[in-house]
């Protein structure tokens, strides 16, 4: 967070008359700015000359709070970095643990996460959608995608037990056994969804507002979006087709047939249109997973990391000793470092993990797609018009959970 | 001390007839490939790295190594995705050993603009100074904040409770 004297004072502009131009503080408590984030601009008239973002707001140390937990204990914690997509927080920590423990994970397992993995992006990728047609003036948008929403946060329910903060997928497999029942249920979702993308998408791709306001505006080159730190969505808007699914493939997403969808623009109404499209992907992959779930166990053969059946616990001796274990010291994971990324929904999420050998992580740093992606605000607001900003600034999709960590 | 296999491998090749003598050390486990580089010739590296493919900088970060001397290491997450004219998908950890003392580096700013924040955040939370940084100051902590939080001596709670307004 910057001091806001010097922040105005570190914004010079060249050749220009400092006495007319206007200081507008833009959050940090402002609905369009989507939390806590706090824009410095220096406006002249109608147009932006200068932009500062200032984050850190929601910074709340949750890497340091992985130093003092057991390796299970972070993944509630991961729910709570990206709170609109927990689920492939927790996928990314869990596989980067996985990786230096070296454990197998059953294919049912692998199966449900890639399934819960893109109800995720449905689910965060809603939010968006809504709060970015919200911005821009279509109100109802809001309304239904909320609606919509709901029913994905039920389906979350069914299989955690919880809404938001799910915590579902755990180092060795899933925290519980998927419900009875959750085939209907799932399906019932995919067949609904589809025709509530093409309600969206009748109200809004071919709408004259919106295309007057998204069309031709924050526009950014490749070069300097991969430049500056950008990934996911944006990237693909403009023209490149880098998905860490298909390039670099994880818990079986080599086993899905799904397309990477790209558009070359690079404006808001391409973002736009490669984030729908994306939610149509989701629905596909989340079929092909209902269609071929595999059956057989839902957590590794890892008696030394995953809790006890609880019969087991309380008739065996060994499972007794395990389960005491882990629910007391926890579980040592092999000194190493490791780097996973898996494709969040709002780019490439990654998890940098430092073990000493010990029962808690030595260091977690956590490589979040809204810190990235919000590096390019500057030089895409800047010398443009405020009123675009707000589009421009929807399009990029972050979450300063996510941001500040 | 490099091993043949990592020695075979096409990144170090490139690099070490390149850049003679700037691969200090060299690990590849759970196929990752770690270089670590003399901290002097970091944006050297970089840039020769930039140009050989890896257009991309996913992140900079810092491991506290305390007490350990050096004391911090500087990891930067190289990333060359598949785009026209390369095929494959290859990640790259660079690793510098910082001194704990008065601890600095050059920053790679001048190389990948992403560098800006991960810089910064870096200085913030460990107090690692980036020598040539344009706007080096704290990103995520208060402005008048003492002392960087991420290392491994600053305490997890009890810091300071005698706030001045209270």
């Amino acid at each position: 967070m910057s001091d806001y004297n010097t922040a105005i004072a570190d914004m010079p502009v060249e050749g220009q008359s400092r006495r007319r131009t206007m200081t507008l503080n833009m959050g940090p408590q402002h609905p369009s700015t989507h939390g806590v984030l706090r824009i410095l601009i220096e406006l002249d008239g109608e147009t932006i000359l200068k932009a500062a973002a200032d984050i850190g707001y929601l910074h709340t140390g949750i890497e340091k709070q992985c130093e003092v937990r057991t390796w299970q204990q972070v993944v509630p914690l991961t729910d709570r970095v990206d709170y609109l997509a927990n689920l492939s927080n927790n996928l990314c920590y869990c596989l980067s643990v996985e990786k230096l423990l070296q454990l197998e994970i059953p294919a049912r397992a692998q199966w449900t996460r890639v399934m819960l993995a893109e109800l995720t992006r449905i689910t965060s990728h809603l939010v968006w959608l809504g709060t970015h047609a919200l911005d821009i003036g279509a109100m109802s948008m809001f309304m239904y995608c909320l609606r919509e929403r709901e029913e994905c946060l039920k389906l979350f329910e069914l299989f955690s037990g919880q809404r938001m903060m799910t915590s579902y997928f755990r180092i060795g497999g899933l925290a519980l056994e998927p419900p009875r029942g959750w085939q209907k249920a799932i399906d019932k979702f995919l067949k609904m969804m589809p025709e509530r993308i093409d309600l969206y998408e009748n109200l809004l791709t071919g709408n004259p507002i919106w295309n007057v306001r998204t069309r031709g505006i924050g526009h950014m080159s490749l070069e300097d979006l991969l430049d500056f730190g950008a990934t996911g969505p944006m990237v693909r808007a403009a023209g490149l087709a880098w998905d860490i699914r298909k390039d670099a493939p994880y818990s079986s997403y080599e086993k899905f047939q799904f397309t990477v969808p790209v558009q070359t623009d690079s404006d808001v109404y391409s973002r736009y249109l490669v984030r729908i499209a994306e939610m149509r992907e989701s629905c596909k992959i989340m079929q092909q997973a209902l269609d071929g779930m595999p059956e057989g166990a839902w957590q590794a053969d890892a008696p030394h990391v995953v809790l006890p059946d609880r019969e087991k616990m309380k008739t065996q001796m060994e499972s007794l000793i395990y389960h005491f274990k882990i629910v007391t010291e926890g579980f040592t994971v092999p000194a190493g470092e490791v780097y996973q990324a898996v494709e969040a929904p709002r780019g490439e999420l990654g998890y940098y993990v430092v073990s000493d050998g010990t029962t808690k992580p030595y260091r977690i740093h956590m490589r979040t797609p809204s810190f990235g992606n919000l590096m390019v605000l500057s030089p895409m607001i800047e010398n443009r018009l405020l009123a675009d900003s707000i589009s421009s600034l929807g399009s990029m999709d972050f979450v300063l959970g996510d941001t500040d960590r | 001390m490099l091993t043949d296999q990592v020695k075979e491998m096409r990144v170090t090749k490139v690099l070490e007839a390149g850049l003679p003598g700037a691969i200090v050390d060299a690990k590849f486990a759970f196929d990752e490939l770690t270089l670590e580089i003399a901290p002097a010739r970091i944006v050297e590296a970089a840039a020769f790295l930039k140009k050989d493919r890896f257009i991309r900088l996913a992140a900079v970060t810092c491991v506290d190594m305390y007490p350990m001397e050096p004391r911090f290491e500087v990891i930067y997450h190289l990333h060359s995705m598949p785009r026209p004219g390369v095929t494959e998908d290859e990640r790259l950890r660079l690793k510098c050993r910082v001194s704990g003392d008065a601890p600095s580096i050059d920053s790679v700013y001048s190389v990948w603009r992403a560098a800006d924040w991960y810089e910064r955040e870096v200085f913030d939370l460990f107090g690692v100074s980036f020598k040539g940084h344009p706007n080096l100051t704290r990103i995520l902590m208060p402005t008048d904040w003492e002392g960087h939080p991420l290392r491994k001596d600053f305490p997890i709670h009890g810091h300071k409770y005698d706030y001045k307004n209270e």
